[in-house]
């Protein structure tokens, strides 16, 4: 825990002083906390052993409401936006939950996967509501009533993105060791015990269902906020894929796992960009399972030394 | 509606309903033998149609006649089934087995994720177009509709094939009872002197082998462009998860169902097609969670 | 004699070719300690499983408390106060024992507010004792996993007490303790039993233990339960002592 607490408040001072010295990082680091954010609620289903490759659909969806209030006027401020599309993605999640919560593992995993791609694909088809594989523009909202220009405006919600991804690590930290998340962990471990305890399995990972939906829904508002723009491709499987990347790449055994996590993917990403630009997913699948078989648990779980689980003799 | 339309739908659904049997089957086949549910299973089937759409272009090329596009079809989707699928199987897959589902789903994924690039680096992004063995077939006449032969009779013949072969192979062959054996008890099947390695193995190939023989097939019918093998997955995967993971005659059910069901959108809402197989999914797994045709469990504790 | 608690009638079970449960009838009166005898293999743990919901029967009723719950789930029957500790353990074995207990605890609680850390739940100390009862104080810090099988079938009988059932179902509570150790852990569990006024049915397969400690003995055999009485009448029947205790008269 003490470990926990230091690694978390070096990252977060690092966070805090670096957009002050190199302004160009500010749109990376918000992108950053983002999938961050997104990798933090793959992380919490991942405790309960189920994992998402679906996730890019309230990513996605976020960032659509984002858009969609953006271009009809409506509510076109920051502080109204992200609270009105985060909970929009928290209510798609429940609506999807109360569907996927009744399967595990492998049904859990694809039939997120095929719902999300069902949603990209009305993305891409309906393209006189969407806008297609175009997407959408958003046009900069006010933050707080103030029209800002756009150097200030992203200094502002990066550091608004970093507080609400603060609040959210404690959260989800506090969750985490209270009896709704230790019961989550016991759907992991053993799902048969759990039921016998009188404890509907269902009701606790639906709960991690929506907040999971809550968290990448958080990350999608911004997400649209900072880049201006919506496409079809936030709610790709690739995109998916690289929130379980950057949950697997941290560690679930913390809650700064995902965020560093996230940090490091921007930068394979950055050298990706160079040296193969057209083979980065392949770049990431290699990693993966480098992760996988030599690292399980993460680079959280190399910085603080943590046996891998299940291994404990 | 009029029904023509109906008609033309009905036998657009054959024929896709055929091909995505072909995927379908493969998936299920792996899961029900290997416990392993296979995400790079798309990539199998897509690798299948690119090998196959180059092959054929290159047959042309040199000015040799179309109709040796389909032994090579057979070649093709057994090279890819052989070399790829074994690499991944002996490499990678052999090294979970028995582990949690939800690390195989991940290195599954990872192998997705590499397969998807590497057709990108081999075969570029610009669109395959390898039409000329569907053209060589020439048409038919149905009820005053001309129709691809290639399609209509061709697709799903192979389907059929396939389909029976399984069958006689699983239930006839000495190894195709060794592979059924493994999958009911591996324990016991090992003890009475099967090689559950090489069993998993052969499986493995076989079932890859089915994917990029669909996907074979597939590449004279369409245009082939990066990204094919995802949406294969998801379709391939509700196709098997519709008639229960590792069921090979409900494979076949759920994918006629599937199929039919999709041409039926394809021309009367095309903005909803994609919608279709998810929603023949979800409904049958709202009814029966474990799908169509799959029994009862036995208990655990 | 006391009220009836439990009823199974004329369970009917079979799969793959087998018949589980042929005709199963038990009636179980408050504050009984019923043994289960028979022999291995023979199905005891599936009429457990019927009567707490793992398994439905394809025929007959389980009624608890007057009411039907044949039907239920086993969260369902749990909840109406129906414990259960398992053949094979079931128990999160990622975590300590503490939180094991406390999870228990949360659960009968309800007491699953985020703000509240499992390890300052406000039952702690009851969760002391009743490691206590199964003499496991010491342990209580360690991980499950790193428990020997004996250690951890009392901590399932500890996380199945937690609930304060008004009935528990025992399957082979003392097969992981070594002999000598028995009385003793049976002495402590029927005491806390008796304090907490829970009726026990519980499948043992040591004829002392069956002896010393129920106060009526059912013998399973054929897939429904054969004989019933007093430990005496069936340690002392002829055919129980052929078939299920294996000693010639």
């Amino acid at each position: 825990m003490a470990r926990q607490l230091i690694i978390g408040a070096g990252l977060l001072a690092a966070l805090i002083i670096f957009p002050l010295l190199s302004p160009w990082s500010t749109v990376i680091l918000t992108v950053a906390l983002c999938e961050g954010l997104a990798a933090l609620g793959i992380l919490v289903l991942l405790r309960a052993g189920q994992v998402s490759f679906g996730h890019g659909l309230y990513f996605a969806f976020s960032a659509y409401v984002v858009a969609f209030m953006a271009a009809a006027r409506f509510g076109h401020e920051v502080l109204i936006l992200v609270p009105v599309a985060t909970a929009a993605s928290g209510l798609l999640a429940a609506l999807v939950g109360l569907f996927v919560v009744r399967y595990r593992a492998i049904f859990f995993g694809m039939l997120n996967l095929a719902i999300s791609m069902v949603f990209f694909s009305l993305l891409e088809k309906l393209f006189s509501i969407t806008g297609g594989a175009d997407g959408k523009r958003v046009p900069r909202p006010t933050l707080a009533g103030i029209s800002l220009e756009r150097a200030e405006f992203e200094l502002w919600i990066f550091y608004i993105t970093l507080g609400l991804a603060v609040l959210a690590a404690l959260g989800v930290a506090r969750y985490l060791l209270s009896p709704g998340g230790k019961a989550l962990e016991a759907i992991k471990s053993n799902e048969t015990r759990l039921e016998y305890l009188g404890v509907s399995s269902r009701k606790v990972l639906f709960g991690a269902y929506v907040l999971s939906g809550l968290l990448a829904g958080l990350g999608g508002a911004v997400i649209a906020l900072v880049s201006g723009h919506v496409t079809p491709e936030l709610a790709y499987w690739v995109r998916s894929g690289e929130f379980v990347f950057i949950a697997i790449l941290g560690g679930v055994g913390g809650v700064v796992g995902p965020f560093l996590g996230a940090l490091m993917f921007q930068i394979i990403r950055g050298y990706a960009a160079v040296y193969a630009p057209e083979t980065w997913h392949a770049v990431l699948g290699v990693m993966l399972l480098v992760i996988i078989f030599f690292a399980p648990n993460g680079l959280y779980g190399l910085m603080t030394g943590r046996k891998p689980a299940g291994t404990g003799q | 509606m009029p029904p023509e339309m109906l008609l033309l739908a009905a036998l657009d659904g054959l024929a896709y309903g055929s091909l995505i049997f072909l995927v379908a089957v493969g998936l299920s086949l792996i899961f029900g033998v290997l416990g392993v549910l296979n995400v790079a299973h798309g990539s199998f089937y897509a690798i299948g149609a690119y090998v196959a759409a180059a092959g054929v272009l290159a047959l042309t090329g040199m000015g040799l006649p179309p109709w040796l596009a389909f032994p090579f079809f057979i070649v093709a989707a057994v090279l890819v089934g052989v070399i790829v699928g074994g690499l991944v199987e002996t490499l990678l897959l052999r090294r979970i087995y028995g582990k949690e589902e939800v690390l195989q789903l991940l290195v599954t994924f990872a192998v997705f994720m590499i397969l998807e690039d590497a057709q990108k680096v081999v075969f570029g992004v610009q669109p395959y177009f390898a039409n000329a063995p569907m053209n060589w077939l020439g048409t038919i006449e149905v009820f005053g509709i001309f129709y691809t032969q290639y399609q209509l009779i061709l697709i799903p013949t192979v389907a059929l094939l396939v389909l029976v072969g399984l069958r006689l192979f699983l239930r006839r062959t000495a190894f195709g009872r060794a592979i059924v054996a493994v999958t009911q008890d591996r324990d016991a099947a090992t003890a009475m002197g099967i090689d559950a390695t090489r069993v998993y193995l052969i499986t493995f190939i076989i079932g890859a082998s089915l994917a990029a023989l669909g996907g074979a097939l597939s590449s004279a019918t369409t245009s082939l462009t990066p990204g094919i093998g995802s949406g294969m997955i998801v379709l391939s995967f509700a196709v098997a998860a519709t008639a229960g993971l590792g069921r090979i005659e409900g494979a076949a059910v759920a994918a006629l169902l599937i199929g039919l069901g999709r041409s039926v959108a394809v021309y009367f809402a095309p903005e909803f097609d994609v919608l279709i197989p998810y929603l023949i999914m979800v409904a049958v797994l709202l009814i029966k969670p474990e799908g169509l045709f799959t029994t009862v469990q036995t208990r655990k504790v | 004699m006391s009220a009836l608690i439990l009823e199974a009638r004329d369970l009917e079970l079979r799969f793959g070719g087998v018949q589980a449960a042929n005709g199963a009838s038990l009636k179980v009166h408050a504050n009984e300690r019923i043994a289960i005898i028979g022999p291995n293999g023979a199905g005891k743990t599936t009429f457990i499983n019927l009567c707490t919901g793992y398994l439905k029967p394809q025929a007959g009723r389980v009624f608890f408390g007057g009411s039907d719950i044949t039907a239920l789930s086993p969260r369902a029957i749990t909840r109406l106060g129906v414990g259960r500790s398992f053949q094979i353990p079931q128990l999160f074995l990622e975590n300590t024992v503490i939180e094991n207990l406390l999870l228990a605890l949360s659960a009968r609680e309800r007491t699953w507010s985020p703000f509240l850390r499992l390890d300052r739940h406000p039952k702690t100390e009851e969760m002391w004792a009743l490691l206590d009862i199964v003499g496991l104080k010491d342990a209580g810090r360690r991980v499950v996993r790193e428990l020997p099988e004996g250690m951890r079938k009392l901590i399932d009988i500890a996380v199945a007490l937690a609930l304060e059932p008004k009935l528990i179902f025992m399957d082979e509570p003392t097969s992981g303790v070594s002999s000598h150790e028995k009385f003793q852990v049976m002495d402590t569990l029927t005491r806390a039993l008796d304090a907490r006024a829970t009726t026990a049915i519980f499948v043992e397969h040591d004829m002392d233990v069956v002896a010393r400690y129920a106060s009526r003995v059912a013998v399973w055999a054929g897939g429904r339960i054969a004989h019933e009485g007093t430990p005496d009448e069936i340690l002392n029947h002829p055919e129980v002592r052929e078939t299920v205790i294996g000693v010639g008269v």
